[in-house]
């Protein structure tokens, strides 16, 4: 029965899911429309486009339609994954964006791994010592690495790390006279991850580590928690086996639902280090002007944040068993 | 403790007493203070026009002659800060206030009349709340053009569904209590009853997201410019970190002083935030 009710959900999450990629594709839609300008500039997004080629997009975009028309041309090429073309990459914008996403996705995930382990550590370190100085110092640190700009972060690092110290390399992700295959290529990736990873995830630290002191707070003054110290727990086993059990399920919940935040975040480090994923592509599409490319990662980015937050909530619904599923 | 020690109840205290207990709110209060002082005279500290090109020779580090040190054109790192203050608190509160004030407006519809508005709004704000806000700022700016306003409306238009929901929320619970009924049975027209006695009373959780908000529109508007979405004409101290990026290697000054004012804006306006909290929230003032 249990099984029945988890499928269930996972298809209604789904289809909640639905209309917001519809809201996304829209938004771009009247963004093309509702900007200054002649659509048309927006959809070739290069200078230097033949008038062919301007004609060409012209109708395959029914622009001298009717707008319902447009709207169900433009529907239709996204059906099909059609996210357009740059002229400056000579490449459609889906292949373009599916090449840089590995790039995202190694510093992202080496980052969060990193982040959430010391970060959940220090939480629970801190919340068992309310107001002390372990607890006071790592409570200010967390303040100031949320506020202050994660690229300029990433700027004090490379200067000190990279320019001064000469320990890492200061962009890219390979070197050129580095192996291109093998081992010697790993550490070589792993040398040039090193900083951004760094940079990216002592901004994620102080989010998650926030969060796991509150929620610590909050579950070792409950009544569970009382009653596991009388039966004659160790303090161990009170502190890691019962209250981070349950103190971590919001921790979990928050870093899927921050995964819009986090991807902005990864863009922000990409760029100061030209990194070559997305983050840097965004970065020249802005520059270029490339207005498909931009629409593109618009899209792609959405799609990430809207599938992390149904994943979040589908791990959710499995390893909270009190979660009922309607 | 025994039972006669116990107090009957907490003596009352008033709220600026418990912010300046809050030694840490109190002295950040002080330096958002003078920051917001040296901005708004930044004309009269500046010791050169922060457009001026050759004030010095370019490239000096931090000297008795430029403070802060000249970047590659020869400007001087100072006087940019000084203005690039002015914009980039002007972006956050300008930003920060369009969108409290429409989240007021909107929340407190859709709290007060409940119903078919009120699903619609909150379908609105799930949308928002879904889709990867900095990402909906980069095109907005990209499209719309980098002008100045431009930035604040996209940023506060990112930023207004927060503060409905929350106005919202306590809207609800506000609307059915006692002093709204006598004052309906009193015969107060909708307008009163929202304005005049549920908002006061909804006010303390929008003015700490307010101030928070201020500090997010900052760093907001500094990543934009820093992937070149800064309006040229009003140097943001984000479109400063963003020019420095070339010259960082070798000038470390003209990224660290602008970086650091930055920082200590949202910094002072997170800990003030968090002390307007202890102050309004009651539940958390007995800690």
């Amino acid at each position: 029965m249990r099984g029945l009710d988890i499928s269930l959900y996972v298809v209604r999450r789904l289809a909640q899911a639905v209309p917001l990629i519809f809201v996304v594709i829209l938004l771009n839609f009247f963004l093309i429309h509702a900007a200054p300008g002649d659509p048309i500039d927006f959809l070739v997004g290069s200078m230097d486009a033949s008038p062919e080629y301007i004609e060409d997009l012209r109708r395959e975009f029914g622009l001298d339609q009717p707008l319902g028309t447009q709207l169900w041309a433009y529907l239709t090429r996204m059906a099909h994954f059609d996210l357009g073309y740059s002229l400056r990459y000579r490449q459609s914008v889906l292949d373009l964006i599916l090449s840089r996403m590995p790039a995202t996705l190694l510093l992202m995930v080496t980052a969060l791994v990193a982040s959430s382990a010391v970060g959940i550590l220090l939480g629970v370190i801190a919340a068992q010592r309310p107001y002390s100085a372990t607890d006071q110092t790592s409570t200010f640190l967390a303040l100031a690495g949320y506020s202050m700009p994660v690229f300029w972060l990433g700027q004090l690092v490379l200067i000190v790390f990279s320019l001064h110290l000469g320990w890492f390399p200061t962009q890219g992700m390979y070197s050129l006279r580095a192996p291109a295959e093998g081992w010697g290529r790993i550490v070589d990736v792993l040398h040039h991850l090193a900083l951004p990873a760094f940079t990216y995830s002592l901004y994620h630290l102080a989010l998650i580590f926030r969060l796991t002191r509150i929620k610590m707070q909050e579950t070792l003054s409950l009544d569970f928690i009382v009653t596991a110290r009388a039966k004659g727990a160790s303090e161990g086993r009170v502190v890691y086996g019962h209250a981070l059990r349950n103190a971590i399920l919001p921790v979990v919940t928050v870093i899927g639902m921050n995964f819009g935040f986090m991807l902005a975040g990864s863009v922000l480090t990409e760029t100061v280090f030209a990194w070559p994923g997305m983050g840097r592509l965004l970065y020249e599409a802005i520059q270029a002007r490339d207005y498909p490319v931009l629409m593109g990662l618009f899209t792609v980015l959405s799609l990430m944040v809207i599938a992390a937050n149904v994943v979040t909530d589908l791990i959710y619904a499995v390893i909270d068993p009190r979660v009922v599923y309607r | 403790m025994s039972m006669v020690d116990l107090p009957l109840a907490p003596r009352p205290v008033s709220a600026l007493r418990i912010f300046a207990r809050n030694r840490s709110a109190a002295l950040a209060g002080l330096v958002l203070a003078a920051l917001l002082l040296v901005a708004l005279a930044a004309p009269l500290l500046a010791p050169y026009a922060p457009g001026a090109i050759g004030v010095g020779p370019a490239m000096v580090g931090p000297d008795a002659a430029h403070l802060f040190g000249t970047d590659e054109l020869g400007r001087d790192v100072l006087s940019r800060v000084l203005y690039g203050l002015r914009i980039s608190l002007l972006v956050g509160f300008g930003a920060a206030g369009i969108a409290t004030a429409l989240g007021i407006v909107m929340g407190g519809i859709a709290g007060f009349s409940g119903g078919l508005v009120d699903d619609l709004l909150m379908r609105v704000t799930e949308v928002f709340q879904v889709i990867p806000r900095f990402f909906l700022a980069v095109v907005l700016v990209a499209f719309f053009g980098a002008s100045i306003w431009n930035i604040i409306g996209a940023i506060a238009i990112l930023s207004w569904p927060d503060i409905a929901r929350l106005v919202r929320a306590e809207f609800l619970t506000l609307r059915t209590r006692q002093f709204v009924d006598a004052a309906r049975v009193a015969g107060a027209p909708a307008g009163v009853l929202i304005f005049g006695e549920i908002l006061p009373n909804a006010l303390a959780p929008v003015v700490v997201n307010g101030t928070l908000m201020v500090g997010q529109a900052m760093l907001l508007e500094a990543g934009l410019s820093y992937l070149g979405l800064g309006d040229p004409s009003q140097v943001s101290l984000g479109l400063i970190l963003q020019e420095a990026q070339q010259i960082m290697r070798r000038a470390w000054w003209t990224t660290a002083f602008p970086g650091i004012a930055i920082f200590l804006a949202v910094l002072s306006l997170n800990v003030v935030g968090d002390g307007l909290n202890d102050v309004l929230n009651p539940r958390s003032r007995e800690r």
